[in-house]
């Protein structure tokens, strides 16, 4: 690479920084203040280019208009924060961590729909900036003359937000409920209003850097996870909290993606190394590196150990044998009853909710909150796939190893993850997620790449789907069996000590990391039996088992059912695969359709379903006395 | 000035205050009395609207504000002071004390950092620092001036005494008095009796989520079989 | 006798604060030592410093002669060092019962069991520390209800399940009342003679600290200004001059 187009890659990469910094910077600011990992940041940002591409139409294609367009939708996005803030979230403030987590999924979807029925399905293509379209000559290189003035703004808001942060009341403010909202409140500060400023200030930065982002990029509907999938990498590299920290990390993922085009493909030493496909890992591989050496990011401090409002999680009750034979007895007969559409939608659901118990024993009584559960899942089916396909081996025994190939990712991405705490932690989760997909996504060769791997049928001996079906109920069954029985170990006590008082844990000789180690490896394994299961029962594994959309679903089961009870996510993945599947068959907008279910459940039960359920029990049983 | 009656508090479904009722005049310095887990912080916290009030009435000046939330409790002019402190690690001193700040109120002794930082001198040495840096001692100091900053007609200070060097103790009873010379009602959650015989007009002993006794100072001093009954002391 | 815990030269600044500089002590076998001293004066640091959180700038803390500066909490305690908080920890989902338990199943080595039940073992050695420490009739309820107070005796009971030789004791009885605070140092005072656990305490309870303590150190800015006898201390007129004022 010569000097030249060392420097226009330096700039190319500084230009794509100022986005990521705006979008991130909200994303932190948000979370910051109200606790909430807002996953619709990535919504607002796709709305931000939307938005503009249409007020360019509406307004002409001048200077003028393209710059009030900008700014318009910039304001406009703002808004949509608020309205999300004041109707949806404001609500359930109370609720805890997780469940706002849920609604913003659920947002996420209405706003792809919206999105979907509004611009269509195509990519938007918007203009060049009228009046910047030309282009600077640096090097005996052209940069568009656009690209300069993006890099100077990064900056520019940088600035702006230190000043508002450090020097106004309003910024003192915002750290201070960013540590204790209640006790603000008790100052006399109104929280509602200073969340929705800050709702506003945040969303209007992912508004904004969607907006600007119109000339470089086509508006589409894959926008709102990816970017957000960046946006995490960013502020957790940065540092949570820090806005300067965001636009460090920013810069340095911008240059690190532009270098990795640039290069292209190099030979070393006789290996040909394609740099290019690099770049959809080279930010989750920066982000691995950084925190492990420092685990709070490049400008983070240890968080002050934020107030805990919500109530410390309730024991846990044992489930009852009765309760369980009867269930078994019931499951045990449906083939004979039911038809063929209701088997496979039964199996279905069984992955799915061994998927889910295990998501659930990891981020409830272990206090992990994963983001990336899907690797395992999607790994676990893989390694079925190309055990079978590629290794040439029987049915019986991919299906056997499948799960140890996904627990041992386990024991490598859980080595790093138990060195955080937190949304850090869940982020570095769906680092290695996304990672696993990059990987899988990429490497045409093994694995199909998008098309995915064809043919994982099982053993003519399970090839009916009420063979399948039996096969499914028992490996899963017992998958769940043992995640229940080991919660009620001393093992599942360790871990639920752990989360309750880490630093009682370490003073009383428990070694919490290799615990919660133990525990990532044997969800990994028991997520990774899901997927391979799964695999066989679909005959075909398609990258979306690795998937951002995969990993929330989960998260949706365990959240709709109830992270305080242990049946809860069972029924969550139960309700939930039987809705999307009802939903899907009527209508286009079904993700539409699910988010307000899931919002409207959201409102009424903010302890999820089974937790809701059994609160109205008990309401009820006391009347009756 | 603040009026309770017959207050009812739970905690999910833990019924903790069965019908607490209490009164605090203008200008005085009112002690509530109890042992552990009698309800003291329950009490203020409900009061301030931390935790719900079931059923019962609380009133302020003339206003109802069983029912506010707590901002709108605390712009009223009723200040409150944790038992945990709670002060913001991450800001400065001086920043701190900026949160806490609210407009000037008639009827009320107004405050600033200056007159603050006379009343607590061990703060005026460490206006920069982050709070989270600071001992238990020179937290507990701040978050009472930070409330001051919202200069209230009347505060809720919980176990002010807590954790503090005893010569220190001695610089808050001051404090509290000075507090009351400037016109300012206090409502104190005490368990050292010590303490609060030296600050306060009048006193309320709190048992199980109610009120066992209310009366003067001087009548808590000569009821030896009251004390041995609810104060253990 | 010979001393369970022995530090010398202790030193640690923040930045431009010296928090604790140059400290030197001793604490006995069944020996109650009490450190007190102003806001600010370097106490916590101190407490930080011997239980391996905070890492010391200089000096040498010897656990029964044995260096333990840079060794980890973990570590630490399975030397045999119980401690309590300044602000209680607990594990708030699980019973009192289970808050022992899984102080003896760790101590004994036994955490590690997938497949057999929580709380089969080890019940009737918690059962007999939480009645020591008079909490076997809450035994059942979960600790995140608690009141303040009791919280601190199942947290005794914790600090004595690895059978300490040193406990370490930060502010034990804040935030109790007047007269629980006397009977729960008391408490500690016979357990610690009978089973001849070394204890070091801080305290700002004048009661507490000169009706239970054997020995008692003054800290003042980071330095030890005296120590000796309660009666020797109460003496003092440098300790009432920053630490006492009129009234004690
Ligand atoms: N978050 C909570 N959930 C359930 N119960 C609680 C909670 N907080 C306190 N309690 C219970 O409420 C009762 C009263 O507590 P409160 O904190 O008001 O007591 P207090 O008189 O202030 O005691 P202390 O002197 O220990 O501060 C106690 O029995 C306590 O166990
Ligand atoms: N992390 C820190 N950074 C800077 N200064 C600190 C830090 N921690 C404590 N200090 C300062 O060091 C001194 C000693 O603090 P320490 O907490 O040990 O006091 P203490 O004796 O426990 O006081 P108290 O009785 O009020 O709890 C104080 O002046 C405090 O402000
Ligand atoms: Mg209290
Ligand atoms: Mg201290």
């Amino acid at each position: 690479m010569t000097f030249a187009s060392f420097i226009i890659q330096l700039l190319n990469g500084l230009a794509s920084a100022s986005s990521l910094f705006l979008v991130s910077a909200g994303l932190s600011l948000i979370f910051g203040v109200t606790r909430i990992v807002n996953f619709a940041h990535g919504s607002l940002y796709m709305l931000g280019l939307y938005g503009a591409y249409s007020l360019i139409e509406a307004l002409g294609r001048t200077p003028l208009g393209f710059w009030t367009s900008v700014v318009l939708a910039a304001l406009l996005v703002g808004v949509a924060g608020v309205l999300i803030e004041v109707l949806v979230l404001r609500r359930i403030y109370k609720a805890p961590e997780l469940f706002q987590l849920l609604a913003t999924f659920a947002i996420v979807l209405v706003i792809k729909d919206i999105a979907l029925f509004v611009w269509g399905a195509e990519d938007l293509v918007g203009p060049r900036a009228p009046g910047l379209s030309m282009a600077v000559e640096i090097l005996g290189r052209r940069i568009p003359a656009y690209d300069l003035l993006l890099i100077a703004i990064g900056p520019v808001v940088l600035l702006a937000l230190w000043l508002l942060l450090r020097r106004t009341r309003w910024g003192a403010l915002v750290r201070a409920a960013t540590q204790d909202r209640e006790m603000v409140g008790a100052l006399g500060v109104d929280q509602a209003r200073l969340f929705t400023s800050v709702f506003f200030v945040g969303a209007l930065l992912a508004g904004l850097g969607g907006a600007l982002q119109i000339p470089r990029e086509p508006a589409n509907l894959e926008l709102d996870l990816s970017i957000i999938a960046d946006a995490f990498v960013v502020t957790v590299v940065g540092g949570l909290g820090s806005i300067g920290g965001a636009f460090l990390a920013a810069v340095l993922i911008g240059v690190a993606k532009a270098f990795c085009i640039g290069i292209g493909t190099v030979h070393w030493f006789g290996f040909e190394i394609a740099f290019s496909k690099l770049t959809l890992v080279v930010e989750f591989l920066i982000m691995a590196l950084v925190l492990v050496v420092r685990p709070f990011g490049l400008l983070g401090r240890p968080p002050a150990t934020q107030r805990i409002t919500a109530d410390p999680a309730p024991p846990l009750a044992v489930p009852s044998w009765t309760f369980a034979l009867v269930w078994l007895a019931l499951l045990l007969a449906v083939p004979l009853v039911a038809d063929r559409y209701v088997t496979i939608l039964l199996t279905d659901i069984f992955c799915f909710a061994l998927f889910a118990v295990s998501l659930h024993f990891i981020m409830g009584p272990a206090g992990m909150v994963s983001f990336g559960h899907a690797a395992y899942f999607g790994l676990g089916a893989y390694a079925a796939g190309l055990l079978l396909k590629r290794g040439g081996l029987p049915m019986e025994a991919a299906l056997v190893l499948a799960p140890l190939v996904a627990g041992a990712f386990a024991v490598v991405y859980g080595w790093f993850c138990v060195r955080l705490s937190g949304v850090y932690l869940a982020m570095l989760t769906l680092a290695f997620a996304q990672i696993s997909w990059s990987i899988v996504f990429q490497w045409d060769s093994l694995t199909g790449g998008s098309n995915g791997v064809f043919g994982v049928w099982p053993s003519p001996w399970l090839a009916g789907k009420t063979a399948y079906y039996y096969l499914a109920l028992a490996f899963c069954g017992a998958g769940v069996a043992l995640l229940w029985r080991v919660l009620f170990s001393p093992f599942g006590y360790a871990l639920r000590a752990g989360r309750d008082s880490p630093l009682r844990a370490e003073a009383i000789g428990i070694d919490l990391r290799r615990f919660q180690w133990s525990a990532f490896v044997l969800v990994g394994t028991l997520a990774g039996l899901a997927g391979a299961v799964f695999a066989f029962s679909k005959g075909s594994i398609s990258p979306a088992t690795i998937s951002i959309a995969q990993s929330t679903d989960g998260l949706i089961m365990v959240l709709l059912g109830g992270v305080e009870t242990l049946t809860g996510p069972v029924a969550g993945a139960a309700i939930f695969t039987w809705l999307r599947d009802e939903v899907a068959r009527r209508t286009e907008f079904w993700r539409a359709v699910m988010g307000m279910v899931i919002l409207l459940i959201v409102l009424l039960f903010p302890q999820g379903l089974v937790g809701g359920l059994k609160a109205l029990a008990t309401r009820f049983r006391e009347r009756a006395l | 000035m603040l009026n309770v009656k017959d207050l009812h508090a739970y905690y999910g479904r833990a019924h903790i205050l069965h019908g607490v009722t209490l009164e605090a005049r203008a200008g005085e310095v009112v002690a509530l009395l109890g042992r552990n887990g009698a309800g003291k912080s329950t009490t203020l916290k409900s009061i301030m609207g931390l935790v719900p009030a079931a059923s019962g009435e609380v009133s302020f000046g003339d206003v109802r504000i069983e029912s506010l939330p707590p901002h709108r409790i605390a712009r009223l002019g009723l200040g409150y002071v944790p038992e945990e402190r709670r002060i913001f690690t991450d800001l400065t001193v001086m920043e701190n004390l900026t949160v806490g700040r609210q407009a000037p109120r008639a009827g009320a002794p107004s405050w600033s950092e200056d007159k603050l930082f006379a009343l607590f001198p061990n703060l005026a040495r460490m206006r920069e620092r982050p709070g989270g840096r600071m001992s238990g001692g020179e937290q507990q100091m701040l978050t009472i001036a930070r409330t001051l900053m919202g200069n209230p007609r009347c505060v809720l200070l919980d176990e002010p005494s807590e954790g503090l060097a005893p010569i220190i103790v001695e610089q808050m009873a001051h404090s509290i008095r000075t507090l009351k010379g400037e016109g300012l009602s206090v409502v104190l959650c005490e368990q050292n009796l010590h303490f609060a015989l030296g600050v306060a007009d009048r006193a309320y002993i709190i048992e199980k989520g109610q009120i066992r006794f209310g009366g003067t100072m001087a009548e808590l001093a000569a009821d030896a079989g009251l004390r041995e009954q609810y104060l253990s002391v | 006798m010979t001393a369970v815990l022995q530090v010398e030269g202790l030193h640690k600044s923040f930045g431009g604060v010296q928090a604790v500089a140059d400290v030197s002590f001793g604490v006995d076998a069944g020996e109650l030592l009490a450190l007190i001293g102003p806001n600010g004066a370097g106490k916590s640091t101190c407490f930080n410093m011997l239980n391996g959180q905070l890492a010391p700038d200089g000096g040498i803390v010897r656990l029964d002669g044995r260096d333990i500066v840079g060794l980890s909490p973990r570590a630490i305690w399975r030397l045999g060092v119980g401690r309590t908080f300044q602000i209680t920890a607990t594990f708030a989902s699980l019973s009192v019962r289970e808050n022992v338990q899984m102080a003896l199943y760790s101590h004994a080595g036994r955490l590690r069991s997938l497949l057999s039940r929580f709380g089969a073992a080890f019940r009737p050695e918690a059962d007999r520390l939480l009645d020591q420490v008079g909490m076997l009739d809450q035994a059942e309820r979960a600790c995140g209800v608690l009141a303040y107070g009791d919280l601190k005796r199942v947290e005794l009971a914790m600090a004595l399940a690895n059978q300490p030789r040193l406990l370490l004791m930060d502010e034990p009885t804040a935030g109790m009342a007047p007269k629980e605070r006397v009977a729960l140092m008391a408490l500690t005072a016979g357990l610690a003679r009978a089973r001849n656990i070394a204890v070091l305490f801080t305290e700002h309870d004048m009661d507490v600290v000169f009706g239970q303590a054997d020995r008692i150190i003054v800290l003042d800015r980071g330095a030890l200004i005296a120590g000796g006898t309660p009666e020797a201390v109460r003496a003092n007129a440098q300790v009432r001059a920053v630490y006492l004022g009129g009234t004690h």
